[in-house]
């Protein structure tokens, strides 16, 4: 299968996340099309400002549409305190777009309401070769910026 | 009196509302977040007149959404 990683050099806005993650995320955005699939992301991030998932939380999608997705927010605050036993924390989530480009859509935009989080979008529109993109997203909510993160795939 | 709030203790005034502690840890687009004591959710209309309690477990989540 193809695996498109994309992303461009912005200096301290670097991710990485497993391969066996990215699997994951993949085998089971597969298999809840035509919906999204959604989760959170988790892990710590370096001095220099490089951040690592070091866990990924597949979490239902309670809207059960191929147009948005709402992680529901119990397996939202069961994570969260996974995350504290973990000793990692929070760093973002992520979700699919089934039949659209690794972008953030409007409504992504409008709903990123944590300029501290990374976003991960995996878009399926060719099933065999995924794309999973990062991306910060700042600002008011009418105009909000966004920038790519540099997202990388490690072993693991 | 102590509570827990995001898995750190705090000492807070008693009988704080879930209001008053929104504003006292500066959360980000309240409107977004989701709130619960001890792992019940408590309703956005609510904040302004549930008080907490010495010991409860505050946990403050962004809502987590989009769409295509």
């Amino acid at each position: 299968m193809g695996r498109h990683i994309q992303g461009v050099k912005v200096k301290g806005m670097k991710i990485t996340i497993k391969q066996s993650d990215f699997d994951r995320m993949y085998e089971h955005a597969l298999s809840q099309r035509p919906d999204e699939a959604c989760g959170l992301i988790a892990g710590h991030e370096s001095e220099d400002g490089i951040r690592s998932i070091d866990k990924i939380y597949i979490l239902t999608n309670t809207d059960h549409t191929n147009e948005h997705f709402t992680i529901d927010p119990r397996e939202q605050l069961m994570a969260v305190k996974d995350m504290r036993s973990l000793g990692i924390v929070p760093l973002g989530n992520w979700h699919s777009h089934p039949e659209t480009p690794s972008r953030p859509s409007e409504e992504d935009k409008r709903l990123a309401n944590d300029s501290r989080a990374s976003y991960l979008i995996l878009s399926l529109e060719h099933e065999d070769e995924p794309v999973l993109n990062a991306f910060h997203i700042e600002g008011a909510q009418d105009s909000r910026t966004v920038r790519k993160e540099e997202l990388i795939i490690v072993e693991g | 009196m102590k509570i827990v709030v995001g898995g750190e203790k705090k000492e807070v005034a008693d009988g704080i509302t879930l209001s008053e502690l929104i504003e006292l840890e500066n959360v980000e687009t309240p409107q977004y977040v989701t709130v619960s004591v001890n792992e019940e959710f408590i309703d956005a209309e609510s904040f302004g007149i549930h008080k907490l309690s010495e010991g409860d477990e505050v946990e403050f989540l962004y809502f987590m959404g989009g769409g295509r």
